[in-house]
């Protein structure tokens, strides 16, 4: 921080070091005509809300500020709260923008909020059991047809379906703006999936603890008495009694937007996040995949849009979601919260018409006013929308979250245009009256600025039959004091809220109190499937990785034709090999030249299309560590981001020169992976299936490079060295025998050799070690055949006369070696398949 | 009045062991005004872990079926005996100009808004596009009978479309189909669909079997029969008509109703998802069989499908 960057608050500090006029540290700091700002009177008086929290901030003085400021910055990093952009380069997670100084409101104006909200979550509860059984709302004309018919988000397979309790909607949001008259009006409901209670949440916790005494003194609402009444209300939602009901969090993956939210909620709620993968329907239940067997799910907080959540009788393309999900829910034996389908009641058509909905269905008049909304699929609502098109916010009826159009924005012509759009198909769009956002004073770091904002308030149901309301919620404010666009996927910012209540706080945390005697667990915690599959695969790609990667490095190597006296044999008899293997035609092997050559090598690491290259492989691992950060350990996944930098477009080498260092770095950071494995990881199954992948893929590229080496024909050194090479095995085959290398003494060593970690006889007892750990307790009974598989393959090895059939192969006559290896390879992939079958089995899929 | 028994076998290959199988099936043939059915049975191999049925949306009968232990071939066969009553000719009868059904369709408070009006809008297979407006236009000029329109567009689809099997896909999108002038008969029905809901027409999507008939001197081919598909369009005062454009003509006691909905992916006969590798290889066999002599009347070889 740069001191003298301050001059207007260095100069407040002197002036007002005791505040008097209550908001003189903030010289500088003028609100905007025609809007109502949060912080000032349109008099210049501090407005009530501030009185306790602005006096102190102005005293703090810039220094104090900006220290405090940087700590909410650094917990933010340490805490990794990110918000992922859909279409942003830089990968999955930029920062996410908290603003240190909450938005206040009195609890007095609050509790009038509250009451509106708590109505509107009732509303729409009985509204969308209306839409998804009679109908009465359409039949008596009190909401237009077309608002529910032609929505994508009316869910036609959860029609008739009456979720037990009767309850629909278990955590709802609303989107609140204040007018300039200082009047709060509801510019959006969120009813299917609601985001961002958790980064309130953190946003609590971040700002409450670099602004300690302020949260104190100040008087601040809690929040963990919301998220208790949330946790409560969906325990007491399960359908099953049980004495503990089991309640999960479903998320679509670290690839959405929110992901951390949702980690973030479920392990302050105490559930379990889950994936659709993690869950199956089976005899109409849902239940969780753990390697100890099936576990019943009783409730579902999901975070998976609705129409992903059922292959079967919603989206077929969806791979977010479990197949029967809706019939288990038809039955009555799951609570999906919110339920299927809820996502229907947040058409922005739909505000015109709930004043009248209020009346229909709880004989009240609304509390809550709505932002002045036309739907343009009536007669009157197209023409007052069109009347006065730059007043107005345009919406899609349907269009969830796409940005919406600002009339004032647009030129006559742009105009012109959109509106002859709107006119051909005025059922598609919404026309809100532009809201001037009241404004809330930031500090930039420089100084105090006037900023747009709207709040996301939260109601849940709280088990006992009513609502409990967040006390503040998500503020959030534009990027620029002119914007009128407030939204965290194009930039701006969050601020925690504070309700300053008037009496003393009662103190909630949902966090295991100190002092309570903390229960030692060591046994291993229920590992979800897809973990032990991700992990299974994370070691075949770690181990596919390196293999390919001492190939091609062996291969590059001889490129030159001078790093060893028998260069260009070796390089004719690895050619063959590759061709063998199937990654180059076969006139590689005899006519291409050493530019087609090199070529061809090149695309083997550097092209992301190609399989098997360097580059794809790469692409894999990414894929399966992000959906398996949390079992990393950090210095792992340094490893892996190191990893991730060699396979990045643009950072690959440019020149054929480069490749062999590239490929040296690779096998260097692989073999650091491999050490923080053996080292660091704690042997449970998550451990076993990762050594399992790893110790399946040696031997079966082993067993394949062999049968390459042995196909080729030659068996002379100029194969047989490169083969002990890429195994790693050259020093000990020299200190062994001391001689030429032949086929026969080679083989023992790469195959029947139980000391050498790169033989396959090692992966083999190995592979017998682990299985033996993996969980019996399934849910599918049976015979371990991936166990019989393996004895197979250890019986085969044992049974073969090595030393016999490779002399017979040095002969001329490869036919019996060439079986054997290929029976070995075959049964290794019998147990992966096996494997795949009994514990992950959900592994792909498909729809038809 | 005809009386058909109807065996619809689907038989699931797999390439690799699936270890759960859930199916969604709409093939119990739904009872109607003119239609009624005896002695429906679903059997299903291997035996399911639970089978439920219910009423969809739509009125129609939907069941989901789930297999739990690894199988590598499945099979679903529906049997049953259906009546239908032919359908009262339509000859003298008179409709409102086309854009006075379109204006009534769109009219708040109208009494079938709820029932009818649904079906005018896009569906996950039917969107209402300018392609669609544009040829359907041909047939609905200002003033036109809605009834002459309809009949009119059912015929020429029938007419300027080739049915050509390996054209389309269960997913290609009804603009490629109206460029192609190619298709089967869930195609075609799809582009009728489109065509009058791009005027503001209701229709829905009909799934079910024709009785097919074989060339003059050759004897039916058990099994060689084929789900259909036609449409079903909506005139206030009148109800409900339907129109098959694949043969360009009113379905009457030869068409069995199955299911409808707003189009295929409402009332797809077999939908499954597993959960296994590999691909798979679907098979279907379908026979109508007459249980009454029927009309001597000989197809022009274009009936299912």
């Amino acid at each position: 921080m740069r001191r003298g960057a301050w001059p207007n608050l260095i100069r407040m500090k002197d002036v007002d070091a005791k505040p008097t006029a209550g908001h003189g540290g903030l010289a500088g700091y003028r609100s905007m005509p025609g809007v109502h700002d949060e912080l000032l009177a349109a008099d210049g008086s501090l407005r009530p809300a501030w009185s306790a929290l602005m006096p102190r901030l102005a005293a703090m003085g810039p220094h104090e500020l900006g220290r405090c400021r940087d700590g909410a910055l650094r917990l933010l990093r340490e805490h990794g709260v990110t918000y992922n952009v859909y279409g942003s380069d830089d990968g999955l997670s930029r920062g996410w923008l908290l603003d240190l100084v909450p938005a206040c409101v009195t609890a007095e104006e609050w509790a009038g909020i509250e009451r509106g909200l708590v109505q509107r979550a009732r509303l729409m509860d009985a509204l969308l059991a209306d839409l998804y059984g009679k109908q009465a709302s359409l039949r008596e004309g009190w909401l237009p047809a077309p608002v529910v018919h032609a929505s994508g988000a009316y869910l036609r397979a959860c029609h008739g379906l009456v979720p037990p309790g009767g309850r629909h909607i278990y955590l709802h949001a609303v989107d609140l703006a204040r007018r300039p008259d200082g009047t709060w009006c509801v510019l959006a409901d969120r009813t299917q999936a609601p985001s961002g209670a958790g980064y309130a949440l953190e946003n609590r916790i971040i700002v409450s603890r670099v602004l300690p005494d302020e949260f104190r003194e100040c008087g601040v609402a809690r929040l963990a008495g919301f998220f208790g009444g949330l946790r409560d209300g969906l325990r007491a939602a399960a359908p099953r009694a049980a004495a503990t009901p089991s309640v999960v969090v479903l998320t679509p993956g670290p690839y959405n937007e929110t992901y951390f939210e949702h980690s973030y909620l479920a392990r302050y709620l105490g559930f379990p996040l889950v994936e659709g993968g993690d869950l199956t329907v089976r005899d109409r239940r849902v239940y969780l995949k753990t390697l100890e067997g099936l576990r019943p799910v009783d409730v579902i907080l999901r975070r998976v849009d609705d129409t992903f959540c059922d292959p079967l009788e919603l989206r077929p393309d969806s791979f977010l979601g479990v197949a029967g999900l809706v019939d288990a829910a038809r039955c009555g034996h799951v609570v999906i919260a919110n339920a299927l389908g809820s996502g229907v009641v947040e058409s922005p058509a739909l505000l015109p018409f709930l004043p009248m909905l209020a009346k229909a269905w709880l004989g009240e008049d609304l509390l809550l006013p709505g932002a002045q909304t036309w739907w343009a699929g009536t007669p009157e609502g197209l023409r007052a929308a069109v009347a006065s098109p730059e007043r107005m916010v345009w919406k899609r009826t349907f269009g969830g979250a796409a940005d919406p159009v600002f009339g004032e924005e647009q030129d006559r012509v742009d105009r012109e245009r959109f509106l002859a759009r709107v006119k051909a198909s005025p059922a598609d769009h919404v026309a809100q009256e532009r809201i001037e956002l009241s404004t809330t004073p930031l500090w930039t770091g420089e100084r105090w600025e006037p900023r747009p904002m709207v709040l996301r308030a939260y109601i849940a149901a709280d088990g006992k039959g009513g609502h409990v309301v967040m006390p503040g919620g998500l503020a959030r404010f534009s990027p620029s004091p002119d914007s009128p666009l407030v939204s965290s996927q194009r930039g701006g910012g969050a601020k925690d809220t504070w309700v300053l209540a008037e009496g003393p706080v009662e103190p909630v945390t949902l966090l295991r109190p100190g002092g309570q005697v903390v229960r030692l667990e060591r046994a291993p915690a229920d590992v979800p499937s897809r973990v032990a599959d991700n992990l299974f695969w994370l070691g075949r790609y770690a181990e596919r990785l390196e293999h390919h990667a001492r190939l091609l490095r062996a291969t590059f190597h001889r490129l030159g034709g001078e790093s060893t006296p028998d260069a260009q044999a070796e390089l004719a008899g690895l050619v063959q090999a590759w061709v063998s293997l199937g990654h180059f035609p076969d006139r590689f092997g005899k006519e291409a030249g050493e530019a087609e050559l090199a070529e061809g090598l090149m695309a083997l690491v550097t092209s992301a299309q190609r399989p098997g290259s360097v580059r794809e492989i790469l692409g894999r691992l990414r894929y399966i560590t992000s959906g398996v950060r949390d079992r990393l350990s950090n210095d792992t996944w340094r490893i892996f981001q190191r990893l991730q930098g060699h396979g990045r477009a643009g950072s690959g080498p440019a020149r054929i020169e480069d490749v062999p260092a590239l490929l040296n770095t690779l096998v260097m950071d692989l073999a650091a992976f491999s050490g923080m494995e053996l080292e660091n990881m704690t042997r449970g199954h998550a451990w076993r299936f990762l050594e399992v992948g790893r110790r399946l893929e040696r031997g079966m590229n082993l067993l394949d490079l062999t049968r390459a080496v042995v196909r080729t024909g030659g068996h002379g050194p100029a194969t047989l060295v490169p083969l002990l090479e890429v195994a790693d095995s050259v020093m000990t085959y020299r200190r062994r025998y001391f001689e030429q290398v032949h086929l026969a003494t080679v083989l023992d060593l790469l195959m029947a050799d139980e000391s050498n970690p790169r033989a396959l006889a090692f992966q083999l007892e190995a592979l017998g070690e682990h299985l033996e750990f993996l969980p019996r307790d399934r849910w599918k009974g049976g015979e371990p055949a991936e166990e019989r598989a393996l004895f197979q393959v250890v019986d085969t090895l044992h049974g073969a006369d090595l030393g016999d059939l490779g002399s017979r192969a040095e002969a001329g006559d490869a036919e019996d070696l060439d079986g054997l290896v290929g029976r070995l390879a075959a049964g290794l992939r019998a147990i992966s398949d096996h494997l795949t079958l009994r514990y992950f089995s959900h592994a792909v899929v498909r729809t038809s | 009045m005809q009386r058909y028994r109807i065996t619809h076998v689907t038989t699931y290959h797999y390439e690799a062991e699936v270890s759960v199988s859930h199916h969604l099936l709409h093939l119990q043939p739904r009872a109607t005004a003119r239609q009624r059915v005896q002695g429906f049975d679903v059997i299903v191999q291997p035996l399911p872990s639970s089978r439920s049925t219910r009423m969809d949306v739509f009125g129609n009968h939907a069941e989901v079926v789930t297999i739990e232990g690894a199988h590598r071939q499945m099979e679903i066969v529906m049997g049953c005996r259906v009546e239908v009553d032919p359908v009262p000719s339509t000859d003298g009868i008179e409709t409102p100009p086309w854009q006075d059904v379109a204006k009534a369709c769109a009219a708040e408070g109208w009494s079938d808004a709820v029932e009818a009006g649904e079906f005018r809008f896009d569906s996950p297979h039917v969107r209402r596009g300018p392609a669609c407006a544009a040829f359907a236009r041909h047939s609905f000029p200002v003033g036109r009978p809605w009834l002459d329109g309809v009949r009119d567009l059912c015929r020429r689809i029938h007419e300027e479309f080739e049915f050509d099997p390996r054209a389309t896909t269960v997913s290609t999108p009804v603009e490629q189909v109206l460029s192609g002038r190619r298709g089967v008969c869930q195609d075609f029905a799809h582009v009728m669909l489109g065509c009058l809901r791009s005027l503001g027409l209701p229709a829905r999507y009909v799934s079910g079997y024709i009785e097919t008939v074989p060339p003059p001197g050759q004897a039916r081919l058990v099994g060689a029969d084929a789900t259909h598909a036609w449409v079903s369009a909506y005139c206030p005062g009148l109800g409900w008509l339907e129109l098959d454009p694949t043969n360009g003509l009113l379905p009457s006691d030869r068409h069995v109703t199955v299911a409808w909905g707003r189009d295929f992916s409402d009332v797809s006969p077999v939908r499954g998802v597993l959960v296994g590798s590999g691909s798979h290889v679907l098979r279907v066999s379908v026979d109508v069989e007459p249980e009454a002599a029927p009309d001597a009347t000989a197809g022009d070889g274009r009936n299912g499908g």
